[in-house]
């Protein structure tokens, strides 16, 4: 009877959606304990705390903010491309709305010291970020629109904002690299309240996320479209609109994703902020166990996914991993994680599981 | 097969079953949903793997290991739901994997003549070269029986309900090629609920109930009746029990129409029709494969906008035509596909159920988990859905109890006007019987029911009211009795 008991729990525990991505992540760490030793040290300075495992969590802040309006995407069927761009518009907009004055030929000496002031901003923060978002929701809008009512495929549909992102965002600073000296605006990605203020608004975020599809019905919807959009019709769920919805939020979080890294660089670099995240947020969502082809998803598998890369990165890098050989790794770390996936293995560790 | 047993979690799929087919026979597989009968096909094609038992065959003992390495050893098997291309032309479906190449490139002239040969072999001329969907869905049927065939020099074939979308005619046409087949020695394992095609090709019946074998018999010798009490383990008395209930029914229908549509149509789709339906009343649609009824109940529904005339809902004219505004409006439609258009089939029994109710209240009223399990619980129990929880996806359910799922998402959104297209294709005669006395008590609730289905039988016998339709357009309608024969002339047209 104890034994039918603990091998019950057990299958629970094998089943549960974070089972898989908690062990790969177990295996990055224990790989760490073994041959990094300190990896896991972490030190206070100032009342923060500092060190690897903070590291991992604070450089993966981006990638798991991406991941979380990207779960939505992908669980109703599609995907998003253009992240990475939207990113970068972000950072453009901000940047134009904190200091527009690097735009004009000349600049009266006065006007020239001001800008590099810390303490300068044109439009205050509380205009800046609400803007900002807007715009990067009204991005996330279009690729909805494109997707949900033009029925063009995802991946056609926002690969033409993500190559075309990036021309808007250069426009948008007229080609120009807006350094941001303002102060208040660094904090956003360089922060520290005991830890990195990005993993609050990670917290925020995903706290919200999951508010809005666990605690009324729109997860429900997202799934059910996902699984099956003809039957969700049939059952009277605006599916269009759900879709809409999801591309919008993705576009959103991709605007705060945005946000956190151009303040983290203090510029609005138009041309590398965000480049290839958008593949990087995808793999986090796979890695989370949420399915391309849409229907079930967990969104704190997905920051778990989006850990696990981060912690793939820091790992080697702590190994001593020249960065030209990073991506090589990061590939044969990727497919261990996805061979862990696959049918069969699962059955063959429930197996033993007995 | 001998001692064939399966197991799934929280179910018997299979206990203990024999299984024997002959060279050159038809022999027909029956039961209710869950019987069994599915399980017995997918460890003969290695789907899944027996618990206990052996199969063998042509006297030597073997081990089914996938789907493909059943063919290689010459069992084809043609399922239920057609999984062939329709945007290939028909050749290439045919023939798709083996393609005869010439010079490095495939040979089209002679992959084109090769799969007309093929089906010209089972008895059909057709071109070829267009695609597969452009033809009916009888046609694509035939098609992948010449695919099974061709692949495997196939020495049993096994069908998978094969007529459960094909009309009259196109049934006889299916017959004869089984019975072309049955002369060429390849042994035939027929599935189907249709008891008088049972009696029309099969040589042999083998009965299955719960997973356990009932017994196999000649098909001669055992008469109907009898053949259906195995299948169900009980007497049909209660059938006879729907005629007085749908008379004693008949005098609850209500002078005001509950719904009523004037000159609707749309272009291309179907012909101005009226209709009027009444508390208390099931209305028929009886016609062939395309002859509009899904096109009618989809248009009252709002799947499709239509382009003239208008509906009226207790009175009130409709102006949003959507699912959703006609759930807002009591209209509720379970539609005919029920894997493409009715299951959602990741999502458990439960969310299935609360779905359409979700969706009407919309996304914030989001229902408690208490509230769902109890409206699970109550449908599970009120139509006898037969799942080990509320929590079962409702892909692990059988073709009856996922119909039955659909009809409860429906039930729960408390319809005034209750559409059913083919709620009984595919299920058990079993299931029918509940589904059709289910329909005659809703109606006696003060519902309107529009009930369509293939079937005319079952058309008769649940229907206060028939209308039938030809070629896309309503062409008569039928108050209290009428036989199948006039039916049958008036779905046929005149001439014939």
């Amino acid at each position: 009877m104890t034994q039918f008991i603990s091998s019950f729990t057990w299958k629970k525990v094998t089943e549960n959606r974070l089972f898989f991505p908690l062990v790969a992540l177990a295996f990055i760490l224990l790989f760490d304990l073994i041959f990094e030793p300190g990896f896991f040290t972490i030190t206070t300075r100032e009342g923060n705390l500092h060190g690897s495992l903070v590291d991992i969590l604070r450089n993966g802040s981006i990638v798991s903010l991406l991941a979380i309006g990207m779960t939505l995407v992908i669980a109703t069927g599609g995907v998003d491309l253009s992240v990475g761009a939207v990113m970068a518009i972000a950072a453009s907009v901000a940047a134009l709305l904190m200091n527009p004055y690097v735009l004009a030929k000349e600049l009266p000496p006065n006007l020239l010291q001001l800008i590099n002031d810390p303490q300068f901003t044109y439009q205050p923060l509380w205009v800046v970020i609400p803007v900002t978002l807007i715009v990067a929701a009204v991005c996330g809008l279009w690729n909805g629109l494109l997707v949900a009512y033009g029925r063009i495929q995802p991946m056609v549909a926002t690969l033409i904002l993500m190559i075309a992102g990036r021309g808007i965002a250069q426009l948008i600073t007229n080609g120009v690299r807006i350094q941001i000296f303002y102060e208040p605006y660094a904090y956003i990605g360089q922060g520290w309240i005991v830890l990195p203020f990005s993993l609050y608004i990670v917290a925020f975020v995903f706290v919200i996320a999951w508010m809005v599809t666990r605690r009324t019905a729109i997860g429900l919807f997202i799934e059910s479209v996902g699984i099956n959009f003809r039957s969700s019709f049939f059952s009277g769920i605006n599916e269009k609109r759900i879709r809409l919805l999801a591309y919008t939020f993705c576009g959103l979080c991709a605007g705060i994703a945005g946000l956190v890294a151009s303040s983290d660089i203090k510029t609005s670099d138009a041309s590398n902020i965000g480049l290839t995240l958008e593949l990087d947020a995808i793999l986090a969502v796979v890695i989370g166990g949420t399915l391309m082809a849409g229907g079930r998803f967990s969104l704190l598998a997905s920051i778990v996914g989006a850990i696990i890369i981060q912690a793939t990165t820091t790992s080697m890098y702590a190994f001593g991993v020249p960065a030209f050989a990073l991506q090589a790794i990061k590939a044969v770390v990727v497919i261990l994680v996805i061979l862990l996936y696959s049918e069969q293995v699962r059955g063959f560790v429930r197996k033993i599981a007995g | 097969m001998k001692g064939i047993s399966k197991a799934f979690p929280g179910v018997q799929a299979l206990e203990n079953v024999d299984f024997e087919l002959k060279t050159g026979e038809i022999h027909a597989l029956i039961g209710e949903n869950g019987a069994g009968k599915s399980t017995l096909i997918k460890v003969l094609t290695g789907v899944e793997r027996p618990d206990a038992g052996t199969i063998t065959l042509e006297a030597k003992e073997i081990q089914v290991k996938s789907p493909q390495h059943a063919q290689r050893l010459g069992i084809s098997t043609v399922y239920q739901e057609i999984n062939l291309c329709p945007n290939l032309t028909v050749a290439e479906n045919i023939l798709i994997g083996r393609q005869p190449f010439r010079f490095g490139s495939i040979d089209w002239k002679k992959l084109n003549t090769q799969a007309a040969q093929f089906l010209q072999r089972l008895g059909i001329n057709i071109d070829v070269t267009q695609t597969l969907g452009s033809y009916s869905v009888a046609i694509q049927q035939m098609v992948a029986i010449a695919r099974a065939l061709e692949i495997a020099s196939a020495k049993v074939l096994i069908l998978d309900e094969p007529t459960s979308s094909l009309d009259t005619h196109e049934t006889e046409q299916l017959f004869q090629v089984m019975r072309q087949l049955k002369h060429e020695g390849v042994g035939i394992i027929f599935i189907t609920h249709f008891i008088a095609q049972v009696y029309e090709v099969a040589d042999r019946i083998t009965v299955l109930r719960n997973g356990k074998l009932v017994g196999t018999y000649d098909t001669a010798a055992v008469p109907r009746l009898e053949l259906i009490a195995k299948m169900i383990g009980r007497n049909l008395a209660e059938l006879d029990d729907m005629v007085k209930i749908k008379l004693e029914g008949s005098k609850h229908i209500k002078g005001d129409a509950l719904l009523q549509a004037k000159a609707l149509g749309l272009t291309g789709a179907i012909e101005p029709f009226d209709l009027e339906l009444h508390a208390g009343e099931v209305v028929g649609l009886a016609g062939l494969l395309g002859s509009g009824r899904t096109e009618m109940a989809g248009l009252l529904f709002g799947i499709d906008k239509p382009d003239s005339g208008s509906v009226t809902v207790n009175g009130k004219p409709v102006k949003r035509y959507s699912p959703l505004g006609s759930i807002a409006r009591g209209v509720a439609l379970c539609p005919e596909d029920r894997k493409a258009e009715g299951i959602v089939d990741d999502l458990t029994v439960r969310e299935n159920i609360v779905l359409a109710m979700q969706a009407s209240r919309g996304w914030l009223k989001y229902l408690s988990m208490q509230q769902q399990y109890e409206i699970a619980d109550r449908y599970i129990e009120l139509l006898k859905i037969a799942t080990p929880s509320p929590d079962q996806p409702v892909k692990n359910l059988s073709g009856g109890n996922q119909q039955k799922v659909i009809l409860a998402r429906w039930l729960a959104t408390n319809p005034q006007v209750l559409i059913l297209d083919e709620p009984t294709r595919g299920i058990d005669v079993g299931a029918k019987a509940e589904i059709q006395k289910l329909v005659l008590s809703l109606a006696e609730e003060g519902k309107a029911c529009v009930f369509i289905s293939s079937e005319l039988e079952e058309v008769l016998r649940t229907s206060h009211r028939i209308v039938v339709l030809r070629d896309r357009e309503k062409v008569n309608e039928f108050t209290g009795e009428v036989d199948e024969h006039t039916l049958m002339q008036a779905m046929a047209g005149s001439e014939s």
